[in-house]
């Protein structure tokens, strides 16, 4: 076969687009903005209060299955709107999650800094928690301390929020440590730099996509320790709402009235889907060297 | 090689330690002990008893001491619910939980690391496509609701399986699948990028280029290399075994220790929740000290032992 | 701040590593620097040689205090050396800085090179918001970029602009001392040329005091007013380049410069025999023995010291002071 003469490019290549992510991505990503929209405009969009009874309409099925537009979800043993608790349960979960993962990212990459900065005694402790932390089960873990300590919100999301700081901590770590061995650290350093300087305007900077990306590959995690949780019953309270104790509730009334638990679980499997999917495609395209 | 198993046998020395204190020190912030462990409607006399019997009068560390030494006589307490020995009912329940999780780790082994394995040889194939949807959708589904599905279908639709409680083997059947799917999803995708980071090698490379059969470089180049990682996963998959059905056993209303702890959490039986506290982190331990050595098997930079002068 | 005090005089610098070795984990001691001593004079350049291991780099980040050493004393303008990282240390950074081997390494890849330019201005305070701007400006022309490349980020700058660039950073402060470490060994041959001359024209024009760490020794003698020869951790040779160059007096310089390819040049390339050096296994006595071809039973049993000869150069080698043949004549 003839080869062709090479050409000489004379005019620089027009700069390629950037391939849309792949339709199950874009699914995820369609997915989590319907959910975070929810959860802002809650208060706007929810038909009833989460607690608002109608016990006329006690256990009516959702539209399609015999119900009317009054409930479109159905209702609940106690004639609350199914669609308006889901509403609001999306809003808890969301929150609880991302706070948690912003809890967790941040202690853990403080730790690791500290650990990186200080080295000696300081590291071997920050390392013995983090053996700690992986030498037990979370789950165990949180429920010890929410046997000890009550369930408040706050203590739950702050418990929640520690469930992956190791992560953190050691990716902060090695990559400070590496930092300050050879490179650009180590140049700003013997510029006259503050530590804090080095870390914050330096050091972060370089690390935050390796850190998101742990946190996108976090966040399902939180959502389904927290579902899990509220299910027993030791996660939120009435009459707070979330998608886990949703299902937990709708338990009983599995023969009689499944969409009490459907709705949730479908809920909390798409939402959980999605930000995995986005999260491996995150980490596929700003860091290959992750496994 | 003496100082591989030294250190990591101190480490594991250590993190136990670290339990304990934990254990002890969350005891403690959380109120009178005395009070909590005999309960809300111990008579004064009693609590006073249990006080001096414990040591609670005495100071800080000597406390810590003697709690050492009732964690190693086995005294945990009692329950509050029934006055047993918390470490009887919790060992008691064991038996219940391993007949779930043994199955069901045999079937995360069993399907998750050949689907792992295929995936990655195969990869971008229709088969890896699938197989990873099948697995991601496998461990985002939260146990309870894939639980519950597998109960709506098949006990509640289609009535062929019991939907809790104990009674024959028949009952076990939805609570281990359960199990066993989510815990598979998560070795198969860990199994494939396993796979595909050592394909990956130059090694790889060179070995077919050395001509040596494609079944033989997975068999043998392959397969050892990313077997080192997943054993890891396993260990952790192995030390749960007493505690990874918590959630599992509750919607199966299984009479494990997972449901014991539930319950104990709910009631504050804090003699309980320690006690399998201290159990599961014994089992982890164990099991990562295991996979500590078998890595020292396994992989033999760290077999050798010595550093080469200069590596700085 | 007296005028008559080297800007920079070392002594005694030691620096020693712990290091195991074997199954059982016996502890090693490595000295990386055993017991140098140098002065760097305003204005004038001190270029530091030996081969890789033999401890210059330590000197540097000794002599800055990146490091505290183990043993011995800096002293900068007269005054002592504060400790690394505490804060008058930190502000004696002005007045000192360095120059590393890897350019892409020191420069931080998510910011453009004029805002890394301008950094050390913003720590240590200098100027104003304008002021600033103008000084990166001129910086970048003086080193020898164009001011419209301060927008660029590393990546898209060839490696000899990028050592300019973290030259331009190192200058911004006007510091009175330039330690460059291996600042050429990185960048290509033609390109070697042109970043030597702009330090020597920095220098004229500056008037800084550097040390010139290299283990070229051509490039050395090109920059340096004095030499000094490094072997595993002390100081071996000492005095003017081109003195050294053409008759030098340690064994060891000997070989490195019998070592210089030169066009025309008779003369026998001196190859030295047995095992390069190994700071964790030193040999008693004076270090390079083993592979002198000059030793003497003396040179296994006492170390030479760094001493002056007659005709100023420092030397510390018994063959080269004579001392072997007074001992061969009493023997």
């Amino acid at each position: 076969m003839p080869e062709a003469p090479l050409q000489v490019a004379t005019v620089a290549p027009p700069r390629t687009k950037q391939p849309l992510p792949p339709p199950l991505v874009m699914f995820g990503i369609f997915w989590l903005s319907l959910m975070l929209f929810i959860a802002i405009m809650a208060d706007v969009i929810s038909p009833y209060s989460y607690t608002a009874l109608d016990l006329r309409n006690r256990l009516s099925a959702p539209i399609g299955f015999g119900g009317t537009w009054l409930h479109p979800l159905g209702t609940d043993e106690l004639g609350r709107d199914v669609a308006a608790r889901l509403i609001y349960s999306i809003r808890t979960s969301l929150l609880i999650a991302f706070g948690a993962t912003i809890i967790g990212a941040v202690v853990g990459t403080t730790l690791g800094f500290l650990a990186a900065h200080f080295r000696g005694i300081v590291e071997q402790i920050v390392l013995a928690l983090v053996d700690f932390s992986a030498s037990l089960p979370f789950l165990i873990l949180a429920l010890a301390v929410l046997a000890f300590f009550g369930n408040s919100m706050v203590l739950f999301v702050c418990l929640l929020g520690f469930h992956a700081w190791e992560r953190y901590a050691r990716i902060a770590r090695g990559l400070a440590i590496s930092a300050g061995a050879q490179g650009y650290a180590a140049a700003v350093r013997q510029l006259g730099a503050t530590p804090w300087r080095i870390y914050v305007r330096h050091v972060l900077p370089n690390i935050a996509s390796t850190l998101i990306v742990s946190m996108t590959l976090a966040f399902p995690e939180v959502i389904l320790l927290e579902s899990g949780l509220s299910f027993l019953g030791l996660g939120v309270q009435p009459p707070e709402t979330s998608l886990g104790s949703m299902v937990g509730y709708g338990r009983e009334y599995l023969t009689r009235a499944s969409w009490i638990l459907l709705a949730p679980a479908i809920t909390i499997m798409l939402t959980t889907l999605s930000v995995s999917l986005i999260g491996d495609w995150l980490r596929d395209r700003l860091d290959p060297t992750l496994r | 090689m003496l100082r591989f198993i030294g250190s990591r046998l101190l480490r594991a020395v250590i993190t136990i330690i670290m339990v304990v204190t934990f254990a002890f020190v969350v005891l403690r912030l959380s109120g009178d002990p005395a009070q909590i462990i005999m309960g809300a409607d111990a008579p004064p006399e009693a609590v006073d008893a249990f006080r001096t019997a414990w040591g609670l009068d005495q100071p800080v560390w000597v406390q810590y001491f003697h709690y050492f030494g009732a964690i190693f006589t086995g005294d945990l307490g009692r329950s509050m619910r029934d006055g047993r020995d918390a470490i009887v009912l919790v060992v008691e329940r064991i038996p219940a939980t391993l007949t779930l999780t043994l199955p069901a780790l045999f079937i995360k082994l069993a399907l998750g690391i050949p689907a792992g394995i295929y995936a990655a040889l195969h990869r971008n194939s229709i088969i890896d496509r699938v197989l990873m949807i099948m697995a991601v959708a496998g461990f985002t589904v939260p146990s309870f609701v894939l639980g519950l599905l597998l109960v709506l279908v098949f006990a509640v639709q289609l009535g062929w399986l019991p939907s809790g409680g104990q009674e024959s083997w028949r009952h076990a059947i939805l609570p281990v699948v359960t199990l066993g799917i989510g815990g598979a999803a998560v070795l198969a995708r860990f199994t494939r990028s396993a796979m595909l980071e050592v394909l990956g090698q130059p090694y790889i490379r060179t070995a077919s280029a050395k001509g040596v059969s494609w079944r033989d470089v997975v068999w043998g180049h392959a397969l050892p290399n990313a077997a080192i990682p997943t054993v890891t996963i396993v260990g952790f998959m192995v030390g749960s075994l007493i505690a990874g059905a918590v959630v599992v056993e509750s919607v199966f209303s299984w009479p494990g220790v997972g449901r014991l702890l539930v319950v104990a959490v709910a009631n504050r039986d804090l003699a309980v929740v320690q006690c399998v506290l201290l159990l599961v982190a014994a089992t982890m331990v164990t099991a990562n000290f295991t996979v500590d050595m078998l890595y020292g098997v396994l992989d033999p930079r760290l077999r050798s032992g010595a550093r080469k002068a200069g590596a700085h | 701040m007296s005028n008559d005090a080297p800007l920079l005089r070392a002594e005694g610098l030691t620096r020693r590593y712990a290091m195991r070795r074997g199954l059982l984990g016996r502890s090693v001691e490595v000295r990386a620097v055993d017991g140098v001593s140098l002065t760097v004079e305003r204005g004038r350049t001190l270029g530091l040689v030996g081969e890789s291991g033999c401890g210059k780099s330590t000197t540097g980040r000794l002599v800055l205090g990146l490091e505290a050493p183990d043993d011995g004393h800096v002293a900068f303008d007269g005054s002592p050396m504060p400790p690394p990282g505490s804060e008058p240390w930190r502000r004696l950074r002005a007045r000192m800085q360095m120059v590393f081997q890897d350019p892409l390494g020191a420069l931080d890849r998510r910011l453009t090179i004029g805002t890394q330019v301008r950094e050390p201005l913003d720590i240590h305070g200098l100027g104003d918001a304008g002021t600033r701007g103008e000084k990166v400006a001129s910086l970048l022309s003086a080193v020898g970029l164009r001011p419209d490349q301060a927008a660029r980020y590393p990546h898209e700058l060839s490696g000899g602009q990028r050592q300019r660039a973290v030259l331009a950073r190192a200058l911004a402060t006007d510091p009175a001392l330039l330690v460059c470490d291996e600042p050429i060994s990185a960048l290509d041959v033609s390109i070697q040329a042109q970043v030597m001359n702009l330090l020597v024209e920095l220098q004229e024009r500056l008037g800084l005091g550097m040390l010139f760490i290299s283990h070229d020794l051509r490039a050395v003698r090109q920059v340096s007013h004095r030499i000094a020869v490094m072997y595993l951790g002390r100081i071996v040779e000492e005095g003017e380049p081109d003195a050294v160059l053409q008759a030098p007096a340690h064994p060891y310089t000997q070989a490195l410069v019998s070592a210089i390819p030169h066009p025309g040049r008779a003369g026998t390339r001196i190859v030295l025999q047995g095992d390069p050096p190994n700071p964790a296994d030193r040999p008693t006595g004076c270090a390079f023995h083993p592979r002198c071809a000059a030793a003497v039973a003396r040179c296994a049993v006492d170390s030479p010291s760094l001493k002056a000869r007659d005709d100023g150069r420092l030397v510390a080698c018994h063959v080269a002071h004579g001392e072997v043949d007074a001992l061969k004549r009493a023997a």
